[in-house]
């Protein structure tokens, strides 16, 4: 403990004096449209936005997709959603998630401003399906997309802290010569499926 | 002292081709933050929320780090701590040793670049892999990073492909950078599943939930922590933010400002480790304490890491980041080299024009070249800064506080520069004048011109 009290001790002794912490009202921009702001952003980003009604209707659309079509291994967290293959609470090791083709999450909110998608880690059971997965789907309800990531953060505030993130698109890299690359570590596609209808 | 910016830059000027390829490079990055930046119409607004919260943030770093610690704790987390970079390696080493791991993965982290972790740990038989795609370029190469965002920025593709091929055994000639890429894919994904542990830096640590966030776009810092157990997190005592809400400050700052993109892929918030499995968080000084003692450069410790002075800075842009000789390069890196070793980096901050284009992009306003300037003063005054420029400057100052003697030296050097051979105005003494060239010398001064077409003295 020797050193965390030397280094407080030296920040105590070398602090600037008391600035308060600025309010932070009044920040973000609005959308006329958030939701069509928000399929937008997806495209800007590298991934793909899918508007449908309901459930299965999202279902449909996900089938339709030729890296849903000719998926294997598939994970599904959206009842309803996709053809699940594998049941990630009989998964002991995330080790053999390695060869996963899909993954289908729910999303908590959407930001229309950055296409982020807030995904809560107490439902993933392996934190490591998001980003193993060959390819991604995420599900999100259009009342649950946001203007902003001040509105986001508004939103969060209230869960129970926890593990969880935010994803934007597809895993990309532009480190050779600036070449944009999709498909770097993780997910190869991110398509977002913003629902209109209740869920389930 | 170190070899100094100036002899560095001058060898990698010398290939005038490579020079203008590597300026359009940085300089396209520096344009797509501009088209990233300018549609947020608060941009302004947040730059100065970002700026005001990093200001509270150092008034009472102290408290908010006891609070970090408590959440995190509380949340399963264990915490290190660190005076400087050789026991921050011991730490992360130890923590290793004694769960007989032998093959870490990392994600970017300019704090362990800083420490010299990779090093430390390889001569102690551990096998450490960059996984960002930049960073494992350049650990292949034998070099460090030229770029705190795009490590591998000086590389040109075929370069990259010579690299591949020898260590990665792609074909021979391969310059895509896609099929690369997907090449680096494949050689990375064995390496995160075969890892015993995971390193990361740390974007943002949040007081109020304990939380560490990372920020990635390819997604590796994700692997590295999702599959093997262990996960260590090193993170500056500098970025804790105090609530969680403060990260919509900086997380629509951030990116923008770093690649021109509105957010990055991943913005994990750690919170815990993996179940049965462990989180450290290893909190460092090394240095940055006594920073904060100094009030014209405190300022220098909000900075985000986004590269955006860098990308911006016309001297970066023309003399690369190697030529810095210091972890991280450009405007930033000439304020924070000098502030851990001013005598080997002595020449840094005379590495500018002042131009003051830095402070203009930077998403948290640092005064960066305010900081410039005062450090050359504060170099001058330890005597840190070449005999002839101190004899210049002593010789300059006494000429412009005595107007007689003004008049007279110009007078003199109006008539005897022009006289002189040339290799003696520019022999070797002239450091000035080794890539400049004098203005003609004008056979009137202004004063002599002012007072023919006023008539008066």
């Amino acid at each position: 403990m020797a050193s965390r009290d030397q280094i407080l001790a030296a920040l105590r002794r070398n602090a600037p004096p008391a600035a308060a912490a600025p309010e932070l009202d009044g920040l973000g921009m609005r959308f006329a449209d958030p939701v069509a702001q928000f399929a937008e952003s997806v495209v800007a980003v590298g991934g793909a936005c899918v508007r449908v009604a309901d459930l299965a209707a999202a279902d449909a659309a996900l089938a339709a997709l030729p890296q849903a079509a000719s998926a294997t291994r598939v994970v599904s967290l959206v009842p309803g959603v996709g053809r699940p293959s594998v049941e990630l609470t009989a998964v002991a090791d995330p080790h053999t998630l390695a060869d996963l083709d899909l993954a289908i999450l729910p999303g908590e909110l959407g930001v229309a401003e950055n296409a982020a998608v807030w995904v809560e880690g107490r439902a993933l059971h392996h934190r490591a399906v998001f980003v193993i997965a060959n390819h991604l789907a995420l599900v999100v309800q259009a009342r649950d997309i946001v203007h902003h990531m001040h509105e986001a953060y508004e939103r969060l505030a209230g869960r129970p802290r926890g593990y969880g993130l935010f994803i934007s698109g597809p895993s990309k890299t532009a480190d050779i010569e600036q070449v944009l690359v999709v498909g770097a570590q993780g997910a190869r596609t991110c398509t977002v499926l913003v629902v209109d209808g209740p869920a389930g | 002292m170190a070899e100094g910016h100036p002899h560095a830059a001058a060898r990698f000027v010398a290939d005038d081709e490579r020079l203008h390829w590597h300026d359009q490079a940085v300089w396209w990055i520096r344009q797509k933050r501009d088209a990233a930046s300018a549609p947020v119409a608060d941009w302004e607004a947040l730059r100065v929320a970002a700026a005001g919260i990093k200001r509270h943030v150092l008034s009472r770093l102290a408290d908010l780090l006891e609070e970090f610690e408590r959440n995190a704790q509380a949340a399963g987390a264990q915490i290190h701590w660190a005076r400087d970079a050789a026991e921050h390696n011991a730490i992360v080493h130890r923590l290793l040793a004694d769960r007989g791991v032998t093959r870490l993965v990392k994600s970017k982290s300019m704090l362990t670049e800083e420490c010299k972790l990779n090093p430390y740990l390889e001569a102690r038989g551990v096998e450490v892999v960059d996984t960002d795609l930049g960073e494992r370029i350049v650990q292949l190469a034998h070099e460090p990073p030229s770029h705190i965002v795009m490590p591998a920025i000086h590389r040109k593709k075929e370069e990259i492909g010579e690299l591949f091929h020898i260590h990665l055994k792609t074909e021979r000639g391969l310059a895509d950078p896609t099929r690369l890429t997907e090449a680096a894919r494949h050689h990375l994904r064995d390496r995160f599943l075969a890892a015993g542990a995971g390193l990361t830096g740390v974007n943002f640590a949040v007081a109020e939930t304990g939380a560490v966030v990372v920020c990635t776009n390819e997604g590796n810092a994700d692997m590295g922590t999702s599959l093997p157990p262990i996960h260590i997190a090193c993170m500056g005592v500098e970025k804790i933010v105090p609530r969680e809400r403060d990260l919509g400050v900086f997380l629509r700052l951030l990116a923008r400002s770093a690649t021109g993109q509105p957010i990055t892929t991943y913005t994990t918030h750690f919170v815990g480790p993996l179940a049965g499995g462990e989180l450290h968080i290893v909190i460092v000084d090394n240095g940055r304490s006594e920073v904060m003692a100094r009030e014209a450069l405190r300022g220098a410790l909000a900075c985000i890491r986004c590269g955006a002075c860098m990308n911006t800075c016309p001297v970066f842009r023309r003399s690369g980041g190697h030529s810095y000789g210091y972890t991280v390069p450009g405007p930033i890196g000439s304020v924070l080299a000098p502030l851990r070793d001013a005598e080997r980096h002595a020449a840094l901050p005379f590495a500018s024009t002042l131009c003051g284009s830095c402070a203009d992009v930077c998403p948290v306003r640092i005064d960066l070249h305010h900081q410039l300037y005062a450090l050359r003063q504060d170099l001058a005054r330890r005597h840190l800064v070449p005999w002839q420029k101190r004899l210049v400057m002593r010789v300059a100052a006494r000429v412009l506080a005595q107007p007689a003697l003004y008049r007279v030296a110009g007078w003199l050097a109006r008539r005897l520069v022009p006289l002189l051979p040339r290799r003696l105005v520019y022999m070797r003494w002239n450091v000035w004048g080794r890539g400049r060239e004098l203005p003609a010398l004008p056979p009137d001064s202004f004063r002599a011109l002012y007072r023919r077409r006023h008539g008066q003295s």
